[in-house]
C-alpha cells in the first residue's frame, strides 16, 4: 500500500480493496454438516458481523476465509480473485483470535513485528546478524520498527512495547493482538470473538474502540460473535447464522425491527421476544383468547406464531390495541426500565412488557393485567418459523418509518 | 497436600526425607571419600569417613595421567552433544506433527512411537551392531552417535508438551506467514524450552554414563567415553586400583552435577509441565 493510499484510508474514506465474495460454501466434519451452502457478498470497507449461537458454523466460515481450513465446496473471492489455492499469509488478511494468540516468548514489540518480518525479510535476512551485512535487511527492519511504533501509538500501548505477553492484562493483550493484525495493513480483518475473554466493562469499551478503529482504517472487517450487543452496536450489516445457514443478512436495525425468521427474532433482542401460538380465523389471527386483525390470506385454521417485542407490548390503557388478559407474575426494575412478566392463557412463557415506571409503577405481583398488542408491531411466522408477509401491510410499513 | 501439619508431623516428614537423601547420596560419599584415600586404607577392614592419610593429589594425578581422561571427557562431550542435537532435530518436528497436524494414520503412528518406548536398547543392539558393521561405521564417532539420533522418548515427551500449546498460536503464525518448519523452530521450540531442557538432561545423563553401547561399538582408545576410561583402572593387570578409579569417577560426573545444578529449576518445570500458563 502506498503512502497516499494509506493517508486516504486514514482520512476515513473506504478504500477500494477488501471486497469479499463467498459463493455456495459447504463444509462437513465427518458426518456433521457445518456449513450448508453459504453465500455472502461483502463490500470494500464494510463491517460485517456473523452472529449466531455456538456451533452454528460461524467460526468455521471465518477459518475458511482465512485459509486455515479448506472448504468442501464453493469458493471465496477477495477483490474478484479466487483465494482458494492461496496460503493464509498470501491472502493479505489479518486475524484476531479469541485467545489473542500472542507469542509468549516474544516482547510486545517483537510480536507486532512478526508479520512484517515474515513478509519483508527473506529467510536468510531473518538470521541473527544478517542486518550487519545487508543494507536492504537493515532498511526493512527500520521500516518495520517505525510501523510498529505507529501502530503502538494508535493503540496507546507504547509503554508496553518491551514487556512479554505474560505481564499484560487481558485488555492489553487484546490491543497487542489488534496491533499485530493492523501492522501489515491487510485487505480484510477477521475477528473471531475477540472480546469474549474480557470482563463486561472492558468489553463495552473495546466495542466502541473497534468500531472507531474500523472507521479510521476504512478496511473490511468480518467479525464473528455470539454476543448480539456486539453485533448490533458495531456492524454495517449482520449475518444471523443458525445450523450452517445464514437466516438473514441485513443492517442491525432491520434484523431487530424486521426479522425474517422466528429464530432470528428470538436470538436478537433482550429480553427475548414474546411468542404466542395462533390460528388463522376469518380475516385475522386468534391468539391467547383475542382475534388480532392481521390479514395473512391463509386458509382458516392454519397454525401460525405471532411475536411482539417487549418494548412494543404495552400496559398503557391509553393505547388502542387488542388486549390479552393475564396476571402479573414477576417484575424487574432496572431503574431506567421496568420489565413486567404477565402470565396469559395462550402462552407457556409469561409475556414480557417493558414499561415506563410511571404507568405500571403501582401494579403489584398477582394483580390482573391487560397486555395491549399493537398490531402494527406484531410479526407473524408460519409453523416452520418463516416470516409471513401481511396483506394490508401499508399501514405497518408507515408505522416503522 | 497443602494443609497445615503439626510440628511433630513436620519433623517426622523431614527425618524421612533426610534418610532417603542419605541413602541416595551414600554411594557418592563413598566414591569421594575413597578417591581421597591411599590403596592400603581403602582395603583395610575398618571404614572411616575421614581419610587418615590424605592421598588426594596422588589419586587425582594418577587418574589424569595414567589414562587420557580429559580426551575421554572431550569424546563424551562430542558424543552427548551430537546425540542431543540430532534428537531435538528429529523429535521436535515429529512431535509437532503428532500433536498438531491432522493426517491419516496419525493415531497409528503415535501408537508405533509408544510401542518403541517398550523396546529396550539391548534387544536391538546386535542388529544395530551388524548394520553399522555393514556400513563400515564401527569404531567411529558415528557409531556412538547415530544409533541414538532418534529418541522415541523425546518424541513422546515433546508431543505431550506440544498438546498444551494453544492451536490459535499456530494459526496466528500461519497467517503471519510462517512455514510449518518455521512454526516448529520459531514458535514451538521457544515455548517448549523447559521441556527441551528436561529432555536434554535425561538424554545427556543417559549417554554420558552409557557403558554398554560404547563398549560394543568402539575399540579404539582414542574414541573412549568416560565410563570406558574409568573401567581402564579396573582392567589394570595389577588388580583394581580403587583410589585413581574413584578419582576418575568423581571427575567424570562433575560436569553432570554442575549442569544439573544450573538447569535444576528449568528441569523441574519441564517435568511438571507448567511452562505454558499465558
Amino acid at each position: 500500500m502506498s503512502e497516499t493510499d494509506q493517508q486516504s484510508s486514514c482520512a476515513g474514506h473506504a478504500s477500494r480493496r477488501g471486497a469479499v465474495e463467498i459463493r455456495g460454501l459447504t463444509k462437513s466434519f465427518g458426518a456433521v454438516s457445518v456449513l450448508k451452502g453459504v453465500d455472502l457478498r461483502i463490500a470494500p470497507g464494510e463491517f460485517v458481523t456473523i452472529l449466531g449461537p455456538s456451533g452454528c458454523g460461524k467460526s468455521t466460515l471465518m477459518r475458511i476465509v482465512a485459509g486455515l481450513e479448506r472448504q468442501d465446496g464453493g469458493e471465496i473471492l477477495i477483490d474478484g480473485g479466487s483465494v482458494d489455492e492461496m496460503r493464509p499469509s498470501a491472502r493479505d488478511i489479518a486475524m484476531v483470535f479469541q485467545s489473542y494468540a500472542l507469542y509468549p516468548h516474544l516482547t510486545v514489540r517483537e510480536n507486532i513485528a512478526v508479520p512484517l518480518r515474515m513478509r519483508e525479510l527473506s529467510a536468510v535476512q531473518r538470521l541473527p546478524g544478517a542486518r550487519l551485512l545487508s543494507a536492504s535487511a537493515r532498511r526493512a527492519v527500520r521500516e518495520a520498527d517505525r510501523a510498529v511504533r505507529d501502530v503502538a501509538a494508535l493503540l496507546k500501548i507504547e509503554p508496553l512495547l518491551d514487556r512479554k505477553p505474560g505481564q499484560l492484562s487481558g485488555g492489553q493483550k487484546q490491543r497487542v493482538a489488534l496491533g499485530r493484525a493492523m501492522v501489515r495493513k491487510p485487505r480484510v480483518f477477521l475477528m473471531d470473538e475477540p472480546l469474549s475473554n474480557l470482563d463486561a466493562e472492558l468489553r463495552v469499551h473495546m466495542r466502541a474502540e473497534i468500531a472507531q478503529l474500523h472507521r479510521s482504517l476504512g478496511v473490511t472487517f468480518i467479525y464473528v460473535t455470539h454476543d448480539q450487543a456486539e453485533a448490533m452496536t458495531m456492524s454495517d450489516r449482520v449475518v444471523v447464522m443458525m445450523n450452517g445457514m445464514p437466516l438473514q443478512i441485513a443492517p442491525p436495525e432491520e434484523i431487530y425491527d424486521d426479522p425474517a425468521d422466528l429464530a432470528v427474532a428470538r436470538f436478537v433482542g433482550s429480553p427475548r421476544i414474546n411468542v404466542l401460538d395462533g390460528r388463522v380465523q376469518g380475516g385475522g389471527i386468534a391468539a391467547a383468547g383475542v382475534v388480532l386483525p392481521l390479514a395473512t390470506g391463509l386458509a382458516d385454521g392454519t397454525s401460525v406464531q405471532v411475536a411482539i417485542r417487549p418494548n412494543r407490548a404495552t400496559l398503557d390503557p391509553a393505547v388502542a390495541a387488542p388486549r390479552v388478559s393475564g396476571r402479573l407474575v414477576h417484575r424487574e426494575n432496572l431503574g431506567s426500565d421496568l420489565f413486567l412478566y404477565v402470565a396469559t392463557e395462550g402462552s407457556a412463557e409469561p409475556l414480557i412488557v417493558r414499561q415506563d415506571p410511571g404507568i405500571a409503577g403501582r401494579l403489584a405481583v398477582g394483580e390482573a393485567a391487560e397486555v395491549g398488542l399493537p398490531v402494527e408491531h406484531v410479526y407473524v411466522f408460519d409453523a416452520e418459523g418463516r416470516r409471513i408477509a401481511l396483506l394490508a401491510s401499508d399501514a405497518r410499513r408507515r408505522a416503522h418509518g | 497436600m497443602n494443609q497445615e501439619l503439626g510440628p511433630i508431623a513436620s519433623i517426622l516428614r523431614h527425618v524421612v526425607l533426610l534418610f532417603g537423601a542419605l541413602i541416595m547420596l551414600s554411594p557418592f560419599i563413598v566414591m569421594i571419600v575413597t578417591s581421597l584415600k591411599p590403596q592400603s586404607e581403602i582395603l583395610s577392614a575398618d571404614f572411616t569417613l575421614w581419610p587418615k592419610t590424605w592421598y588426594a593429589v596422588e589419586n587425582y594425578r594418577a587418574a589424569l595421567t595414567s589414562t587420557p581422561l580429559l580426551l575421554y571427557m572431550l569424546n563424551g562431550v562430542i558424543v552427548t552433544v551430537a546425540i542431543f542435537v540430532l534428537q531435538v532435530l528429529v523429535a521436535l518436528p515429529a512431535a509437532y506433527a503428532l500433536a498438531k497436524l491432522r493426517f491419516r494414520f496419525r493415531g497409528l503412528m503415535f501408537g508405533a512411537v509408544l510401542l518403541c518406548l517398550l523396546i529396550p536398547m539391548h534387544a536391538t543392539a546386535i542388529p544395530v551392531y551388524v548394520l553399522l558393521f555393514k556400513l563400515g561405521l564401527l569404531n567411529t564417532y558415528a557409531s556412538l552417535i547415530l544409533p541414538f539420533a532418534i529418541s522415541v522418548f523425546g518424541i513422546f515427551l515433546m508431543r505431550q508438551f506440544f498438546l498444551t500449546v494453544p492451536d490459535d498460536i499456530i494459526d496466528a503464525a500461519r497467517i503471519d506467514g510462517m512455514s510449518e518448519f518455521g512454526i516448529v523452530w520459531r514458535v514451538m521450540l521457544p515455548t517448549a524450552v523447559p521441556a527441551v531442557i528436561a529432555f536434554g538432561i535425561f538424554s545427556v545423563v543417559a549417554h554420558w554414563n552409557d557403558y554398554f553401547w560404547p563398549l560394543i561399538a568402539v575399540g579404539d582408545r582414542n574414541l573412549f567415553t568416560p565410563p570406558l576410561g574409568i573401567a581402564y583402572f579396573k582392567l589394570d593387570e595389577a588388580g583394581t586400583n580403587y583410589g585413581p578409579l574413584m578419582a576418575a569417577a568423581t571427575i567424570a560426573i562433575t560436569p553432570l552435577v554442575i549442569g544439573f545444578l544450573l538447569a535444576q529449576r528449568r528441569f523441574i518445570e519441564g517435568i511438571t509441565f507448567t511452562g505454558m500458563k499465558s
